[in-house]
């Protein structure tokens, strides 16, 4: 493995008014790695990848590329540094069949507006197949008709089309049945086969223990720690959601002021 | 002419039960291309609450044969060039409608801004005063409703207020501007338009000649187009649909072109107004399926958020759906000023309106936002033309024909509504 991240983020905050959503927040994922990101509500995830995402900018803190500072201020910038995201509600057009829907925003066309529908047919049943989706009937049916793992598989697929290099899922088993979730982690296993960095979202620790290679927990909107999988226990992560040590008590921000310490107390858990 | 848009689905739809018999069909290389196949999904297509323009086509029929029945001249030549020459500017402001309606947004203005632009028009054209060649006058007309779209689109999305209440003031407005203009510029109320051009809009027909030019030409350009279209998807190993389909369907269109023309011409002929109904029909077409613009327009009619996310400039194309709209509108007013020769103080007024909004949903065009096609403008205004135009003959009072009219829009958006339950429902697999 790779010892630089591919994406990082170093000591990143954010503030909604009164509101400290974000406290010098560490983040990192590895090319070919799943790091799943783990926190009870109002830890701070969506935060963290919305401001990743580009639909929040963050107050300060820095987000670096291989190492290289980058600069993202809305969702184009994300996507033009090879960031995807596909969110809890996957973003798609129920009334549009699924090439429509993969290519998005971003359609193929002759003549500089023509869309050329069979390249872009022909490019959905390539991606679809390279990621061992096979579930779907027809590429040209709507999304109305597909169940919630063949959504899923659709919103991934979509994420992966465009050379990305980070793809980040949020809570993709969260409304799925047994055998949905199972195709759905396969295929999770599977983006890393293709060197890609994976961040997961989760509530679910089965999930995250399935697929994940490393866990970053956020408690609070600080970090509390990063755990290797393979060394810890559902029991610690869950003690560390629930109870993890903070640097900086809640409710006593002005007291505190900036100067506190600036590492969590607990990254010696990390490697 | 116009026709042969909606013909050309009753072919399809009428082809099922006889294509359906003869399966000794020679099987194409891949199965998936054959036409049992195709004609299998088109099936579970219209089972999962997909009916396309079936419904429609079907109540077409029942309504042709009811009138009929009832009236011996609803069949006749005259009346047919009539129903014709009515229906085209309702038609086209239909097809701005339809435009707004995919977005799941409602333009309540298009009445009175279609009669913006016929009395602009007017006003421009009175002989010596400032007498503009019909060109301009045209022109500047179908500038000022797309300008008014273009305010009303505005408004909408940079205010963020309903279209529903900034087109309801629009309607107010507009309306209030046609008075002004009409009292200002006559005492009697009338503007009359002596331009032979802008006459001929509406009442000049294509000769004989030129009426069978149109239909060989659009038979010949369909088949044209069907036929890259599936040697492309073929090419690329995608399913495409098969020739004796497209064979049946071209040859469907040819039938009912013919038809249309022979009939047409037995009387004055095809309407000049009828030809620019298709021409419009297939460019708008061609813009909501082909085009990327289209694309984004569905987007956003069936999932704004996701439009978004994807980095379309959500506002930038409702903006531009109402300038459709308005121009439209305009377009139509025109051809409406053309058909009475004159505009007067209650244009845009009576029931334009809710015709035109009518006949979008009942063509198929989803209230909801996200389904719907251009031609369900055609289909739509053909039932309530129709319907109006059989009634009349049959000397109803319009109570009864609004009645009807409405019952006829109610089961309408009944089986929209129920069609999309089923869609969400149901789903295929």
């Amino acid at each position: 493995m790779a010892d630089q991240p591919l994406l990082a983020c170093r000591a990143v905050s954010k503030a909604f008014g009164a509101v400290q959503a974000l406290h010098r927040v560490d983040f990192e994922v590895r090319a070919g790695e799943v790091m799943a990101l783990a926190g009870d509500n109002g830890a701070g995830k969506s935060t963290l990848i919305k401001g990743i995402a580009g639909i929040y900018t963050f107050d300060e803190g820095q987000i670096l590329m291989e190492g290289r500072p980058i600069h993202i201020h809305s969702p184009r910038d994300s996507a033009a540094a090879g960031i995807e995201v596909v969110y809890q509600d996957l973003a798609l057009a129920d009334n549009l069949d699924v090439v429509a829907n993969m290519f998005l925003g971003r359609e193929k066309t002759r003549l500089g507006r023509v869309l050329d529908e069979s390249s872009m047919e022909h490019e959905t049943q390539q991606t679809l197949e390279s990621l061992s989706v096979t579930t779907l009937r027809s590429v040209r049916q709507t999304v109305t008709g597909l169940s919630g793992g063949q959504r899923q598989a659709v919103a991934v697929a979509k994420s992966v089309m465009w050379n990305s290099r980070v793809v980040i899922l949020d809570e993709p088993t969260a409304a799925l049945g047994v055998a949905q979730t199972r195709q759905v982690l396969d295929l999770v296993r599977r983006l890393t086969e293709r060197d890609l960095a994976v961040v997961l979202i989760s509530h679910n620790l089965h999930d995250i223990f399935e697929v994940a290679d490393r866990i970053t927990v956020l408690r609070l909107g600080q970090n509390v720690g990063v755990f290797q999988t393979a060394q810890t226990t559902q029991q610690e992560v869950v003690q560390a959601i629930a109870a993890g040590t903070l640097s900086r008590v809640p409710g006593m921000v002005d007291a505190d002021g900036p100067d506190d310490a600036t590492e969590p107390t607990q990254t010696g858990a990390t490697e | 002419m116009s026709t042969g848009q909606e013909t050309e689905i009753a072919a399809v739809s009428a082809a099922v039960p006889e294509e359906a018999l003869p399966a000794g069909q020679p099987a194409e290389d891949a199965p998936i291309n054959s036409v049992a196949e195709y004609l299998r999904r088109w099936w579970q297509r219209v089972r999962a609450g997909d009916l396309g323009s079936l419904p429609i086509v079907l109540g077409l029929v029942v309504i042709v044969l009811v009138f009929g029945s009832l009236d011996d001249t609803f069949y006749t030549e005259r009346n047919f060039t009539n129903l014709l020459v009515q229906m085209a500017p309702f038609a086209t402001i239909a097809i701005g409608v339809v435009f707004v309606l995919l977005l799941g947004e409602i333009d309540l203005s298009v009445a009175y801004v279609s009669a913006v632009g016929g009395v602009t028009m007017t006003l421009l054209l009175r002989p010596g005063d400032p007498g503009w060649p019909w060109w301009a006058a045209v022109a500047v007309a179908l500038v000022a409703t797309t300008a008014i779209g273009l305010l009303q689109g505005l408004v909408v999305t940079k205010a963020g207020v309903p279209s529903f209440v900034v087109t309801l003031a629009g309607l107010l407005i507009w309306n209030g501007v046609v008075l002004l203009l009409t009292t200002r510029y006559s005492t009697s109320g009338t503007i009359r338009i002596q331009d032979p051009t802008v006459r001929g809009i509406a009442n000049n027909f294509l000769g004989d000649f030129w009426g069978w030019v149109v239909g060989v030409v659009s038979v010949v350009g369909y088949a044209i187009s069907q036929i890259r279209t599936s040697r492309t998807r073929r090419a690329r190993g995608l399913d495409a649909k098969p020739l004796p389909i497209i064979a049946f369907q071209v040859i469907g269109l040819a039938v009912v072109a013919a038809a249309v023309i022979s009939f047409a011409n037995r009387d004055r002929g095809i309407p000049i107004s009828s030809l620019m109904l298709l021409v419009l029909l297939v460019f708008w077409t061609f813009v909501a399926s082909r085009l990327r613009f289209g694309r984004h327009v569905y987007a956003v009619g069936g999932n704004a958020e996701a439009a978004r996310r994807a980095g379309i400039n959500v506002d930038r194309i409702r903006i531009f759906v109402f300038m459709i709209s308005g121009f439209m509108a305009g377009l139509g007013g025109v051809m409406f000023a053309s058909r009475l020769r004159s505009v007067a103080t209650n244009t845009g007024g009576g029931n334009l309106l809710l015709s035109v909004i009518a006949a979008a949903v009942i063509g198929g065009t989803s209230l909801f936002g996200g389904t719907g096609r251009v031609v369900s403008a055609l289909l739509g205004t053909l039932v309530i033309a129709s319907i109006a135009n059989g009634m009349g003959l049959l000397n109803l009072e319009q109570a009864v024909q609004f009645i009807i009219t409405g019952l006829v829009l109610l089961a309408a958006v009944l089986l929209d509504a129920v069609s999309k339950h089923r869609r969400a429902g149901l789903g295929l697999t």
